[in-house]
């Protein structure tokens, strides 16, 4: 009796694809995605970008960049060439527009006489390493000082011994003159041994570096928000909810369909095109309205600034509402029944979802699925969303995602008029 | 002489004309080569069984599928044409009706995409409202209708835009005798009205009342047209129909019934007499051959008697 029951839960399992395909098919996918972010090999894991300005230019803080460099960052001193044309060296100013334009998360300013004092020991005398960071990302800012502390430690051995001794001197009541020979003999052993092991020349510069090294941080992105994240997930789940609506919104043209509704729409004057416009006009407005409603919840729950963004909101709702409710078009005009678009659905946009930084920020991601989650329009709304109300960058800026999505939606739905010829005749 | 409007030419053409309609849906040839001419105000019965082709060359007037060869014209316009789709007016066999919104929002919403704005939108709700029988119920959800109310809107969705010519896609299927009967009379009313009306059905009844002419459809081809008395007589002329009830049925009495120039179709063997005294000559014969009857009638031949004389089974197989 239960052999027969379960014999017949699989024969139903086995003809519905659409069920089976979510059993087997979407957990695999996900684990696929989540282990390539979370658990990918040590080579794939992202370079933390970091943009250093060297305002001091001894060598502590030329051997501070060597250091970091080594390590597994990737450290920027200047712009990128563009057009072949080398850029100059970032300033304490480019720097921190670098920053809030989402150049790198971070950026590193070593301010002027940091090599003559670099140490603080939890003190005041050293110089403080100035820390340019947006807070949306709360993971580089640490691996950043984290960084610097160890790359103070081990690649700078000769320095924190020499500052160690001058604090000893000046807080333990001093050291008599044989201890300050025997010191001073071991730092020349050990800046002997470094040179050896660099190959370089010694410094002409007098090493009075320290550590371990002061770092103050400070919020150059996001500084005067309420709530640092909460613009991007109202963006990131707004848009992965909003793919959800559209594709329920295009399965109302196959339940038109399959009631026979649309046969006597298209016995009227309305043609195939007319319909399709009509339903991505529906589907959109359907998803901005939708939108809207997130963020203005988050304004009045979160204190998300919306008022002061209202026109970036408008140009990047508009924008991504109309590529979705073409989503949802596409989907529906690929599917022969609804049955057959609930299973498709859910496994397009929660792929799409994950990859795109619905569901984790991209940011944090592998540079690899970075690059993939540009394929989805959640990257892209995302993108535009968190440049209006992250960085407050002009409206002007927002025309890569824009053009984008417009030109995704135009793609789309193309293509969706296409497979609805389908239905204009049998 | 000032010259006719066109509106005159284009009604004084006829309504409907088929010409060599032919369908296939692969090897399936659902409409074979169906020529038929519907003349004004007439109401023209397209009977036959299920799967016959009614539908499918319904389908076909609308341009709701394309046709492999053959013509369709609606008062001499081509089907597709934005004036044949004004004329036309389609009832369709599904409820294709939207189940959240009110009769009136239906309503509405057909005429729109016919093309129909403000007052005269307005009016035309009005109307079909009332030849619906659903003014009271205007403002209530299809999917909190009965059947026989739905199926009355879905018959005043197609006339919203007030066609010439409206094509009726057995309109009562799974409804109710009583609300049969108010269909017919909305039905009647078109008539009256002088609206030309194609009407397919499986049921005998319903073309018998409501058709002028009726068409005999089976596999997509007509294989009798005209009214129901000149069918009738190139079938039977003025032979009266024998209806036979045996006891016990076997193939000796099949064999012995087809020996005798009758048809045994559902446990009832017909004959065909030409003067009623013939019966006596049938019983003696059965009595004969010792075939013992239970029942024997005799009546005159009508529209499904033409159908099972052409096909040789019934209309509802």
């Amino acid at each position: 009796m239960i052999f027969s029951i379960v014999h017949t839960a699989l024969t139903a399992l086995r003809r519905d694809r659409g069920a089976l395909a979510l059993s087997f098919i979407l957990p695999i996918a996900f684990f696929t995605i989540f282990a390539v972010i979370f658990g990918g090999r040590r080579d794939s894991t992202p370079k933390i970008s970091v943009i250093v300005v060297d305002e001091d230019h001894s060598r502590v803080s030329q051997k501070l960049i060597n250091s970091l460099g080594a390590e597994s960052l990737s450290v920027n001193t200047r712009p990128a060439p563009k057009r072949g044309v080398q850029q100059s060296d970032y300033t304490a100013v480019t720097a921190e527009a670098a920053v809030k334009a989402g150049t790198a998360p971070v950026a590193l300013i070593i301010p002027r006489g940091f090599g003559e004092n670099p140490v603080s020991f939890g003190g005041q005398q050293g110089f403080s390493l100035q820390l340019l960071k947006d807070s949306s990302d709360m993971v580089a800012p640490q691996i950043i000082t984290g960084l610097l502390q160890k790359v103070a430690m081990t690649a700078m051995p000769d320095v924190m011994a020499e500052q160690g001794s001058k604090y000893m001197d000046e807080y333990a009541g001093g050291l008599t003159p044989e201890q300050r020979k025997r010191i001073a003999d071991n730092l020349q052993e050990l800046r002997r041994r470094e040179n050896r092991e660099n190959g370089g020349a010694e410094s002409e510069h007098g090493l009075n570096g320290g550590m371990p090294i002061s770092v103050t941080a400070r919020d150059v992105v996001g500084e005067n928000k309420n709530n640092p994240m909460v613009s991007f997930y109202a963006a990131a789940i707004g848009v992965m909810f909003l793919l959800f609506t559209a594709s329920s919104a295009g399965g109302s043209l196959l339940d038109e369909a399959e009631s026979g509704t649309l046969d006597r729409v298209l016995s009227s004057r309305v043609t195939m095109g007319t319909l399709l416009a009509g339903k991505l006009c529906y589907c959109s407005l359907l998803a901005f309205s939708q939108l809207a409603l997130m963020f203005v919840w988050a304004w009045l729950v979160f204190k998300l600034d919306f008022i002061p963004h209202l026109a970036g909101f408008v140009i990047m709702g508009l924008s991504t509402a109309f590529a979705v409710g073409a989503f949802g078009m596409l989907l529906a005009s690929t599917c022969r029944t609804r049955a057959q678009l609930g299973p498709l659905s859910t496994l397009v946009i929660l792929i799409m979802s994950s990859v795109g930084g619905s569901m984790f920020p991209r940011f944090l991601m592998p540079e690899a699925m970075q690059k993939a989650g540009l394929l989805t329009i959640n990257a892209w709304a995302i993108d535009g969303f968190t440049k209006v109300f992250w960085r407050d960058e002009p409206l002007s800026h927002l025309w890569p995602q824009v053009a984008v999505l417009l030109g995704v939606g135009v793609v789309l739905f193309v293509i969706a008029r296409r497979l609805a010829r389908r239905w204009e005749y049998s | 002489m000032a010259p006719e409007p066109m509106l005159s030419i284009a009604t004084s053409l006829q309504p409907l004309r088929i010409e060599g309609l032919v369908k296939r849906f692969g090897k399936l040839t659902a409409v074979n080569g169906i020529s038929l001419e519907l003349n004004r105000g007439e109401c023209l019965g397209l009977l036959g069984p299920n799967g016959a082709g009614k539908s499918t060359l319904i389908r076909g007037i609308v341009g709701r599928v394309i046709p492999d060869a053959g013509k369709v014209s609606v008062f001499g316009d081509s089907a597709d044409s934005v004036g044949a789709r004004m004329a036309l007016g389609w009832v369709p066999q599904d409820l294709a009706l939207y189940p959240r919104l009110t009769c009136r929002e239906n309503l509405e919403a057909f005429g729109q995409y016919h093309g129909l704005r403000r007052a005269a939108l307005k009016t035309a709700v009005a109307w079909c409202l009332d030849w619906s029988a659903l003014a009271d119920r205007a403002d209530d959800t299809v999917k909190n209708l009965s059947g026989g109310m739905k199926r009355r809107l879905n018959m005043a969705a197609g006339l919203i835009h007030r066609p010439k010519v409206i094509l009726m896609d057995e309109p009562t299927a799974g409804v109710d005798p009583q609300s049969r009967n108010r269909i017919f009379e909305m039905i009647e009313k078109l008539r009256g009205e002088g609206m030309s009306i194609i009407y397919t059905t499986h049921y005998m009844e319903e073309a018998e009342r409501l058709c002028d002419r009726v068409a005999i459809i089976d596999h997509g081809c007509i294989i009798a047209l005209g009214t129901k008395d000149e069918l009738v007589h190139a079938a039977f002329a003025s032979r009266s129909e024998v209806l036979a009830r045996f006891e016990n049925v076997d193939e000796v009495v099949i064999a012995w019934v087809n020996q005798r120039g009758g048809l045994f179709d559902n446990g009832t063997a017909r004959f065909t007499i030409e003067h009623a005294t013939e019966i006596g000559g049938l019983l003696d014969a059965a009595a004969k051959s010792g075939h013992e009857l239970a029942d024997v009638s005799l009546r005159k031949p009508n529209l499904e008697s033409v159908f099972l004389h052409w096909t040789g089974r019934e209309l509802r197989d």
